[in-house]
Protein backbone atom coordinates (compact mmCIF):
# COMPACT_ATOMS: atom_id res chain seq x y z
CA UNK A 1 0.00 0.00 0.00
CA UNK A 2 1.68 3.52 -0.71
CA UNK A 3 0.90 6.60 1.55
CA UNK A 4 -1.33 8.25 1.05
CA UNK A 5 0.08 12.16 -0.20
CA UNK A 6 -2.87 14.91 0.73
CA UNK A 7 -2.56 16.66 -2.80
CA UNK A 8 -2.07 13.68 -4.98
CA UNK A 9 -4.54 13.89 -7.52
CA UNK A 10 -4.93 10.42 -10.27
CA UNK A 11 -7.22 9.57 -12.22
CA UNK A 12 -9.99 7.76 -9.64
CA UNK A 13 -9.35 11.06 -7.17
CA UNK A 14 -10.69 12.98 -10.22
CA UNK A 15 -13.45 10.67 -11.51
CA UNK A 16 -14.42 9.86 -7.80
CA UNK A 17 -14.87 13.28 -7.55
CA UNK A 18 -16.48 14.46 -10.71
CA UNK A 19 -19.71 11.48 -9.65
CA UNK A 20 -19.12 12.79 -5.91
CA UNK A 21 -20.27 16.66 -7.12
CA UNK A 22 -22.87 14.79 -9.13
CA UNK A 23 -24.38 13.10 -6.22
CA UNK A 24 -23.91 15.87 -3.90
CA UNK A 25 -25.82 17.77 -6.18
CA UNK A 26 -28.56 15.04 -6.45
CA UNK A 27 -29.17 14.89 -2.69
CA UNK A 28 -28.96 18.74 -2.46
CA UNK A 29 -32.02 19.02 -4.65
CA UNK A 30 -33.95 16.09 -3.89
CA UNK A 31 -32.85 14.35 0.05
CA UNK A 32 -33.22 16.21 2.75
CA UNK A 33 -34.41 15.65 6.11
CA UNK A 34 -36.70 18.10 7.84
CA UNK A 35 -36.15 19.24 11.61
CA UNK A 36 -39.63 20.30 12.39
CA UNK A 37 -38.58 23.89 12.06
CA UNK A 38 -39.86 25.21 8.60
CA UNK A 39 -37.15 26.51 5.50
CA UNK A 40 -34.50 24.52 7.86
CA UNK A 41 -33.59 20.75 6.87
CA UNK A 42 -30.79 18.64 7.28
CA UNK A 43 -29.05 18.40 4.02
CA UNK A 44 -27.60 14.76 3.51
CA UNK A 45 -25.55 15.99 1.34
CA UNK A 46 -23.03 16.95 3.69
CA UNK A 47 -23.12 13.78 5.29
CA UNK A 48 -22.42 12.06 1.79
CA UNK A 49 -19.78 15.20 0.69
CA UNK A 50 -17.65 14.41 4.23
CA UNK A 51 -17.70 10.44 3.24
CA UNK A 52 -16.27 11.40 -0.20
CA UNK A 53 -13.57 13.78 1.32
CA UNK A 54 -12.92 11.80 3.79
CA UNK A 55 -12.00 8.90 1.24
CA UNK A 56 -10.37 10.83 -1.20
CA UNK A 57 -8.54 14.10 -0.27
CA UNK A 58 -8.94 17.84 0.68
CA UNK A 59 -8.93 18.38 -3.08
CA UNK A 60 -11.76 16.13 -3.95
CA UNK A 61 -13.70 17.13 -1.10
CA UNK A 62 -13.59 21.24 -2.04
CA UNK A 63 -14.37 20.67 -5.72
CA UNK A 64 -17.41 17.73 -4.72
CA UNK A 65 -18.95 20.41 -2.62
CA UNK A 66 -18.25 23.61 -4.22
CA UNK A 67 -19.49 22.30 -7.96
CA UNK A 68 -22.04 20.57 -6.65
CA UNK A 69 -23.68 23.32 -4.45
CA UNK A 70 -22.92 25.64 -7.72
CA UNK A 71 -24.94 23.49 -9.59
CA UNK A 72 -27.56 22.64 -7.15
CA UNK A 73 -27.77 26.27 -7.05
CA UNK A 74 -27.51 27.51 -10.25
CA UNK A 75 -30.32 24.92 -11.38
CA UNK A 76 -32.73 26.14 -9.03
CA UNK A 77 -31.85 29.58 -8.74
CA UNK A 78 -30.47 30.55 -11.93
CA UNK A 79 -27.24 31.65 -10.23
CA UNK A 80 -25.14 30.56 -7.23
CA UNK A 81 -25.26 32.42 -3.92
CA UNK A 82 -21.76 32.43 -4.53
CA UNK A 83 -20.69 33.20 -0.43
CA UNK A 84 -22.11 29.77 0.49
CA UNK A 85 -21.28 28.30 -2.44
CA UNK A 86 -16.82 28.92 -1.20
CA UNK A 87 -17.73 27.93 2.47
CA UNK A 88 -19.25 25.07 1.64
CA UNK A 89 -15.52 24.32 -0.70
CA UNK A 90 -13.77 24.99 2.12
CA UNK A 91 -15.81 22.82 4.85
CA UNK A 92 -15.13 19.73 2.26
CA UNK A 93 -11.15 20.99 1.79
CA UNK A 94 -11.27 20.78 5.69
CA UNK A 95 -12.75 17.94 6.16
CA UNK A 96 -10.56 16.10 3.55
CA UNK A 97 -7.56 17.11 5.67
CA UNK A 98 -8.81 14.12 8.13
CA UNK A 99 -8.09 11.41 5.02
CA UNK A 100 -4.13 10.94 5.67
CA UNK A 101 -5.23 9.36 9.16
CA UNK A 102 -7.97 7.41 8.01
CA UNK A 103 -7.30 3.47 6.94
CA UNK A 104 -10.95 3.13 5.62
CA UNK A 105 -10.16 1.78 2.24
CA UNK A 106 -8.15 -0.44 4.43
CA UNK A 107 -11.15 -1.75 6.50
CA UNK A 108 -10.06 0.17 9.38
CA UNK A 109 -12.50 2.85 10.94
CA UNK A 110 -12.39 2.24 14.88
CA UNK A 111 -13.46 3.95 17.95
CA UNK A 112 -10.34 6.53 16.93
CA UNK A 113 -10.71 7.10 13.63
CA UNK A 114 -14.25 8.48 14.38
CA UNK A 115 -13.49 10.63 16.85
CA UNK A 116 -10.61 12.15 14.46
CA UNK A 117 -13.09 12.46 11.40
CA UNK A 118 -15.67 14.02 14.18
CA UNK A 119 -13.39 16.39 15.33
CA UNK A 120 -12.20 18.11 12.16
CA UNK A 121 -15.49 18.10 10.94
CA UNK A 122 -16.74 20.02 13.69
CA UNK A 123 -14.25 22.16 12.88
CA UNK A 124 -14.90 22.90 9.86
CA UNK A 125 -18.40 23.32 9.92
CA UNK A 126 -17.57 25.91 12.42
CA UNK A 127 -15.51 27.45 10.70
CA UNK A 128 -17.18 27.75 7.86
CA UNK A 129 -20.60 28.13 8.62
CA UNK A 130 -19.84 30.73 11.68
CA UNK A 131 -17.25 32.51 10.04
CA UNK A 132 -16.85 32.36 6.64
CA UNK A 133 -20.05 32.61 5.05
CA UNK A 134 -21.43 35.42 6.87
CA UNK A 135 -18.06 37.15 6.73
CA UNK A 136 -18.65 36.13 2.67
CA UNK A 137 -22.08 37.06 3.03
CA UNK A 138 -21.29 40.71 4.36
CA UNK A 139 -18.16 41.74 2.34
CA UNK A 140 -19.96 40.45 -0.87
CA UNK A 141 -23.72 41.25 -0.69
CA UNK A 142 -24.11 43.98 1.99
CA UNK A 143 -26.24 41.67 4.72
CA UNK A 144 -27.57 42.64 7.82
CA UNK A 145 -24.86 40.76 9.98
CA UNK A 146 -27.18 39.55 12.97
CA UNK A 147 -28.95 37.80 10.31
CA UNK A 148 -26.07 36.17 8.59
CA UNK A 149 -24.59 35.19 11.30
CA UNK A 150 -27.79 33.72 13.17
CA UNK A 151 -28.03 31.59 9.87
CA UNK A 152 -24.43 30.62 9.47
CA UNK A 153 -25.26 29.37 13.35
CA UNK A 154 -28.36 27.38 11.94
CA UNK A 155 -26.36 25.95 9.26
CA UNK A 156 -23.28 24.80 11.29
CA UNK A 157 -25.19 23.10 13.50
CA UNK A 158 -27.41 21.18 10.82
CA UNK A 159 -24.67 20.60 8.85
CA UNK A 160 -22.04 19.02 11.81
CA UNK A 161 -25.34 16.84 12.15
CA UNK A 162 -25.49 15.49 8.84
CA UNK A 163 -21.75 15.11 8.18
CA UNK A 164 -21.37 13.92 12.24
CA UNK A 165 -23.89 11.00 12.15
CA UNK A 166 -24.72 10.13 8.41
CA UNK A 167 -20.88 10.39 7.19
CA UNK A 168 -19.88 8.15 9.80
CA UNK A 169 -22.56 6.10 9.46
CA UNK A 170 -21.36 5.77 6.24
CA UNK A 171 -17.46 5.32 6.54
CA UNK A 172 -18.40 2.91 9.06
CA UNK A 173 -20.47 0.30 6.92
CA UNK A 174 -18.40 1.24 3.88
CA UNK A 175 -14.68 0.03 6.00
CA UNK A 176 -16.87 -3.33 6.34
CA UNK A 177 -17.02 -3.82 3.02
CA UNK A 178 -13.33 -3.31 2.48
CA UNK A 179 -11.38 -6.13 3.29
CA UNK A 180 -8.73 -5.73 6.16
CA UNK A 181 -4.94 -6.38 5.00
CA UNK A 182 -3.44 -8.83 6.13
CA UNK A 183 -6.45 -10.36 6.80
CA UNK A 184 -5.80 -13.56 4.86
CA UNK A 185 -3.32 -16.06 6.67
CA UNK A 186 -1.21 -18.66 5.05
CA UNK A 187 -2.83 -22.45 5.77
CA UNK A 188 -0.75 -24.76 7.92
CA UNK B 1 -39.37 14.84 -10.63
CA UNK B 2 -38.34 15.00 -14.44
CA UNK B 3 -34.89 17.21 -14.52
CA UNK B 4 -34.33 19.06 -17.70
CA UNK B 5 -31.03 21.01 -16.18
CA UNK B 6 -28.93 21.85 -19.38
CA UNK B 7 -31.83 21.16 -21.88
CA UNK B 8 -29.08 22.19 -23.99
CA UNK B 9 -30.40 22.55 -27.71
CA UNK B 10 -28.25 23.94 -30.35
CA UNK B 11 -29.48 27.13 -31.83
CA UNK B 12 -28.51 29.34 -34.80
CA UNK B 13 -27.85 32.63 -33.51
CA UNK B 14 -25.68 34.93 -31.52
CA UNK B 15 -25.48 34.06 -28.32
CA UNK B 16 -25.14 29.79 -29.18
CA UNK B 17 -22.63 30.80 -31.36
CA UNK B 18 -20.31 32.72 -28.74
CA UNK B 19 -17.29 30.84 -27.52
CA UNK B 20 -17.82 29.29 -24.35
CA UNK B 21 -14.99 30.93 -23.11
CA UNK B 22 -16.23 34.69 -24.24
CA UNK B 23 -19.52 34.05 -22.08
CA UNK B 24 -17.51 32.76 -19.33
CA UNK B 25 -15.92 35.91 -19.08
CA UNK B 26 -19.12 38.17 -19.89
CA UNK B 27 -21.03 36.22 -17.61
CA UNK B 28 -18.52 36.76 -14.43
CA UNK B 29 -17.94 40.30 -15.69
CA UNK B 30 -21.59 41.09 -15.57
CA UNK B 31 -22.75 39.05 -12.50
CA UNK B 32 -19.34 40.71 -10.37
CA UNK B 33 -20.16 43.90 -11.64
CA UNK B 34 -24.02 43.60 -10.10
CA UNK B 35 -22.46 42.28 -6.97
CA UNK B 36 -20.25 45.16 -6.78
CA UNK B 37 -22.69 47.61 -6.75
CA UNK B 38 -25.54 48.81 -4.20
CA UNK B 39 -26.53 51.74 -7.38
CA UNK B 40 -30.40 50.68 -8.26
CA UNK B 41 -29.71 52.25 -11.33
CA UNK B 42 -26.68 50.77 -12.28
CA UNK B 43 -28.34 46.85 -11.94
CA UNK B 44 -31.06 47.85 -13.82
CA UNK B 45 -29.28 48.94 -16.54
CA UNK B 46 -27.65 45.89 -16.46
CA UNK B 47 -30.89 44.01 -16.27
CA UNK B 48 -32.25 45.49 -19.30
CA UNK B 49 -29.03 44.19 -21.16
CA UNK B 50 -29.12 40.70 -19.96
CA UNK B 51 -32.96 40.82 -20.92
CA UNK B 52 -31.99 41.44 -24.14
CA UNK B 53 -29.39 39.00 -24.52
CA UNK B 54 -32.12 36.85 -23.44
CA UNK B 55 -34.47 37.91 -26.40
CA UNK B 56 -31.91 37.63 -29.16
CA UNK B 57 -31.03 34.49 -27.24
CA UNK B 58 -34.56 32.78 -28.20
CA UNK B 59 -34.80 30.77 -25.19
CA UNK B 60 -38.54 30.35 -24.08
CA UNK B 61 -39.29 31.46 -21.06
CA UNK B 62 -40.96 28.28 -20.12
CA UNK B 63 -37.76 27.21 -19.57
CA UNK B 64 -37.42 29.25 -16.70
CA UNK B 65 -40.28 29.96 -15.06
CA UNK B 66 -39.97 27.14 -12.26
CA UNK B 67 -36.45 28.75 -11.80
CA UNK B 68 -38.22 32.32 -10.87
CA UNK B 69 -40.88 31.02 -8.66
CA UNK B 70 -37.85 29.23 -6.59
CA UNK B 71 -35.87 32.70 -6.41
CA UNK B 72 -39.22 34.35 -5.98
CA UNK B 73 -39.77 32.13 -2.60
CA UNK B 74 -36.17 32.85 -1.91
CA UNK B 75 -36.22 36.27 -2.22
CA UNK B 76 -39.35 36.74 -0.29
CA UNK B 77 -38.11 34.99 2.70
CA UNK B 78 -35.08 37.03 2.60
CA UNK B 79 -36.54 40.43 2.60
CA UNK B 80 -39.05 39.51 5.19
CA UNK B 81 -35.86 38.00 7.22
CA UNK B 82 -34.00 41.26 6.68
CA UNK B 83 -36.41 43.19 8.03
CA UNK B 84 -37.50 41.42 11.24
CA UNK B 85 -33.65 40.69 11.74
CA UNK B 86 -33.01 44.49 10.93
CA UNK B 87 -35.51 47.02 10.14
CA UNK B 88 -32.95 49.74 10.65
CA UNK B 89 -30.18 48.34 8.64
CA UNK B 90 -30.74 51.17 5.78
CA UNK B 91 -30.57 53.77 7.61
CA UNK B 92 -27.31 52.73 9.15
CA UNK B 93 -26.32 52.07 5.97
CA UNK B 94 -27.08 55.32 4.15
CA UNK B 95 -26.69 57.87 7.61
CA UNK B 96 -29.98 59.45 7.35
CA UNK B 97 -33.57 58.89 8.41
CA UNK B 98 -36.75 59.40 6.41
CA UNK B 99 -39.82 57.55 8.38
CA UNK B 100 -42.65 56.18 6.24
CA UNK B 101 -44.52 54.06 8.70
CA UNK B 102 -44.54 53.51 12.43
CA UNK B 103 -45.11 49.88 13.26
CA UNK B 104 -43.76 49.38 16.46
CA UNK B 105 -40.56 51.23 18.41
CA UNK B 106 -38.35 48.37 16.98
CA UNK B 107 -40.45 47.92 13.49
CA UNK B 108 -40.27 51.38 11.70
CA UNK B 109 -40.26 51.26 7.52
CA UNK B 110 -37.87 54.27 6.67
CA UNK B 111 -37.20 55.19 3.08
CA UNK B 112 -33.52 53.97 3.64
CA UNK B 113 -34.14 50.63 4.23
CA UNK B 114 -37.05 50.26 1.35
CA UNK B 115 -34.34 51.68 -0.84
CA UNK B 116 -31.94 48.76 0.48
CA UNK B 117 -34.04 46.02 0.67
CA UNK B 118 -35.37 46.71 -2.92
CA UNK B 119 -31.93 47.33 -4.19
CA UNK B 120 -31.02 44.24 -3.12
CA UNK B 121 -33.73 41.92 -4.23
CA UNK B 122 -32.76 43.21 -7.51
CA UNK B 123 -29.30 42.74 -7.39
CA UNK B 124 -30.34 38.84 -6.79
CA UNK B 125 -33.43 38.72 -9.74
CA UNK B 126 -30.72 40.17 -12.16
CA UNK B 127 -28.40 37.75 -11.92
CA UNK B 128 -31.29 35.15 -13.06
CA UNK B 129 -31.62 35.37 -16.73
CA UNK B 130 -27.32 35.78 -16.43
CA UNK B 131 -27.04 32.60 -15.08
CA UNK B 132 -29.98 30.92 -17.36
CA UNK B 133 -28.63 32.91 -20.24
CA UNK B 134 -24.88 31.07 -19.52
CA UNK B 135 -26.49 27.73 -18.57
CA UNK B 136 -28.50 27.06 -21.35
CA UNK B 137 -26.46 28.44 -24.37
CA UNK B 138 -23.47 26.66 -23.31
CA UNK B 139 -22.75 23.38 -24.79
CA UNK B 140 -21.20 21.33 -21.24
CA UNK B 141 -18.63 19.86 -23.05
CA UNK B 142 -17.00 22.84 -24.50
CA UNK B 143 -17.89 24.44 -20.92
CA UNK B 144 -14.90 22.55 -19.85
CA UNK B 145 -12.68 23.32 -22.80
CA UNK B 146 -13.16 27.23 -22.12
CA UNK B 147 -12.44 26.99 -18.39
CA UNK B 148 -9.52 25.32 -19.71
CA UNK B 149 -8.39 28.16 -21.26
CA UNK B 150 -9.28 30.64 -18.62
CA UNK B 151 -5.99 29.15 -16.84
CA UNK B 152 -8.10 26.80 -14.85
CA UNK B 153 -5.99 23.56 -14.76
CA UNK B 154 -7.67 20.78 -17.07
CA UNK B 155 -8.26 18.06 -14.05
CA UNK B 156 -10.54 20.35 -12.76
CA UNK B 157 -11.98 20.86 -16.14
CA UNK B 158 -12.73 17.11 -16.74
CA UNK B 159 -13.86 16.95 -13.39
CA UNK B 160 -16.59 19.49 -14.13
CA UNK B 161 -17.45 18.26 -17.56
CA UNK B 162 -17.60 14.36 -15.85
CA UNK B 163 -19.69 15.98 -12.96
CA UNK B 164 -22.23 17.14 -15.70
CA UNK B 165 -22.14 14.04 -18.14
CA UNK B 166 -23.15 11.56 -15.09
CA UNK B 167 -25.57 13.87 -13.29
CA UNK B 168 -28.27 13.05 -15.32
CA UNK B 169 -27.61 9.35 -14.24
CA UNK B 170 -27.23 9.22 -10.78
CA UNK B 171 -30.72 11.46 -11.02
CA UNK B 172 -32.03 7.89 -12.55
CA UNK B 173 -30.38 5.33 -10.27
CA UNK B 174 -31.60 7.73 -7.10
CA UNK B 175 -35.19 7.13 -8.45
CA UNK B 176 -34.89 3.98 -9.71
CA UNK B 177 -33.63 2.47 -6.09
CA UNK B 178 -36.12 4.79 -4.85
CA UNK B 179 -39.11 3.33 -6.49
CA UNK B 180 -37.53 0.35 -5.76
CA UNK B 181 -37.69 0.61 -2.08
CA UNK B 182 -41.02 1.80 -2.60
CA UNK B 183 -42.36 -0.95 -4.26
CA UNK B 184 -40.69 -3.18 -1.13
CA UNK B 185 -42.73 -1.12 1.41
CA UNK B 186 -40.64 1.58 2.69
CA UNK B 187 -42.78 4.30 3.15
CA UNK B 188 -40.86 7.98 2.26
CA UNK B 189 -43.79 10.18 2.26
CA UNK B 190 -44.98 12.51 5.75
CA UNK B 191 -47.07 9.19 7.39
CA UNK B 192 -44.49 7.62 8.52
CA UNK B 193 -42.35 8.75 11.65
CA UNK B 194 -39.15 10.75 11.24
CA UNK B 195 -36.95 8.12 13.06
CA UNK B 196 -38.20 5.40 10.42
CA UNK B 197 -37.94 7.61 7.36
CA UNK B 198 -34.65 9.12 8.26
CA UNK B 199 -33.71 5.00 8.16
CA UNK B 200 -35.71 4.23 5.12
CA UNK B 201 -33.87 7.52 3.31
CA UNK B 202 -30.96 5.30 4.29
CA UNK B 203 -31.82 2.51 2.48
CA UNK B 204 -31.91 4.35 -0.71
CA UNK B 205 -28.45 6.18 0.15
CA UNK B 206 -26.63 3.63 0.14
CA UNK B 207 -27.10 1.42 -2.90
CA UNK B 208 -26.64 4.81 -4.53
CA UNK B 209 -23.76 5.64 -2.88
CA UNK B 210 -22.38 2.15 -3.54
CA UNK B 211 -23.16 1.93 -7.34
CA UNK B 212 -21.52 5.72 -7.47
CA UNK B 213 -18.28 3.84 -6.08
CA UNK B 214 -18.76 0.96 -8.75
CA UNK B 215 -18.78 3.46 -11.80
CA UNK B 216 -15.81 5.31 -10.04
CA UNK B 217 -13.74 1.99 -10.65
CA UNK B 218 -15.26 1.82 -14.02
CA UNK B 219 -14.39 4.78 -15.23
CA UNK B 220 -11.04 5.52 -13.44
CA UNK B 221 -9.88 2.51 -15.19
CA UNK B 222 -11.20 3.16 -18.83
CA UNK B 223 -9.46 6.32 -18.66
CA UNK B 224 -6.27 4.99 -17.00
CA UNK B 225 -6.29 2.41 -19.91
CA UNK B 226 -6.42 5.05 -22.65
CA UNK B 227 -3.42 7.14 -20.77
CA UNK B 228 -5.52 9.81 -19.51
CA UNK B 229 -2.87 12.27 -17.30
CA UNK B 230 -0.19 11.74 -18.59
CA UNK B 231 0.92 14.71 -20.25
CA UNK B 232 0.84 18.17 -18.66
CA UNK B 233 -1.78 19.50 -21.41
CA UNK B 234 -4.83 18.08 -23.12
CA UNK B 235 -6.32 19.45 -26.17
CA UNK B 236 -10.49 19.64 -26.75
CA UNK B 237 -12.50 18.49 -29.45
CA UNK B 238 -15.03 21.42 -29.13
CA UNK B 239 -13.06 24.20 -28.16
CA UNK B 240 -14.25 27.10 -30.51
CA UNK B 241 -11.64 29.66 -31.89
CA UNK B 242 -12.02 33.24 -30.56
CA UNK B 243 -13.76 35.32 -33.91
CA UNK B 244 -14.08 39.11 -33.97
CA UNK B 245 -17.70 38.80 -32.23
CA UNK B 246 -15.81 36.94 -28.91
CA UNK B 247 -13.60 39.82 -28.83
CA UNK B 248 -16.12 42.16 -29.38
CA UNK B 249 -18.67 40.33 -26.38
CA UNK B 250 -15.14 39.98 -24.03
CA UNK B 251 -14.59 43.61 -24.56
CA UNK B 252 -18.19 44.58 -23.82
CA UNK B 253 -18.29 42.41 -20.51
CA UNK B 254 -15.26 43.95 -19.43
CA UNK B 255 -16.59 47.60 -20.48
CA UNK B 256 -19.98 46.73 -18.11
CA UNK B 257 -17.41 45.89 -15.26
CA UNK B 258 -15.70 49.00 -15.32
CA UNK B 259 -18.81 50.91 -15.34
CA UNK B 260 -19.99 49.31 -12.38
CA UNK B 261 -15.98 50.14 -10.72
CA UNK B 262 -16.55 53.63 -12.36
CA UNK B 263 -19.73 54.29 -10.47
CA UNK B 264 -18.67 52.58 -7.54
CA UNK B 265 -15.43 54.64 -7.30
CA UNK B 266 -16.06 58.09 -8.67
CA UNK B 267 -19.89 58.92 -9.15
CA UNK B 268 -20.93 57.16 -5.81
CA UNK B 269 -17.95 57.52 -4.16
CA UNK B 270 -19.38 53.84 -2.45
CA UNK B 271 -20.75 50.82 -3.15
CA UNK B 272 -24.08 52.87 -2.25
CA UNK B 273 -26.16 55.17 -3.89
CA UNK B 274 -27.17 57.86 -1.71
CA UNK B 275 -29.97 60.01 -2.90
CA UNK B 276 -30.37 60.83 1.08
CA UNK B 277 -27.91 63.21 0.53
CA UNK B 278 -28.35 65.37 -1.77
Amino acid sequence: MEKKKLFSFNTKTLVATALGAALFTVLFMYIKIPTGIPETEIQTAYGVGGFFAALFGPLAGFLIQFIGHAISDSVQYGSAWWSWVIASGVEGFIVGLSFTKLKVEEGVFDSKGIIYFNVIQVIANAFSWILLAPILDIVIYSEPANLVFTQGAVAALSNAVSTGVIGTILLLIYSRTRSKSGSLSRED
Amino acid sequence: MKTNLFDYRERDNLIFNLSGLSKLICFICMSVAVMLSYDIRYILFVTVLSLLFFRISELRFGQIRLMLIYVAIFLAINFILTFLFSPLYGTELYGTRHDLLRITSRYVITQEQLLYQVTKTCKYLSMVPLGMLFLLTTNPSEFAASLNRAFVPYKVCCVLSLTLRYFPDIIRDYHSISLAQQSRGLDFSKKEKLFTRVKNMFNVLLPLILSTLDRVTVVSNAMDLRGFGKEKKRTWYVAKPLVGKDIAAIALGIAILAGSIYMTNVVNGSRFWNPFIA
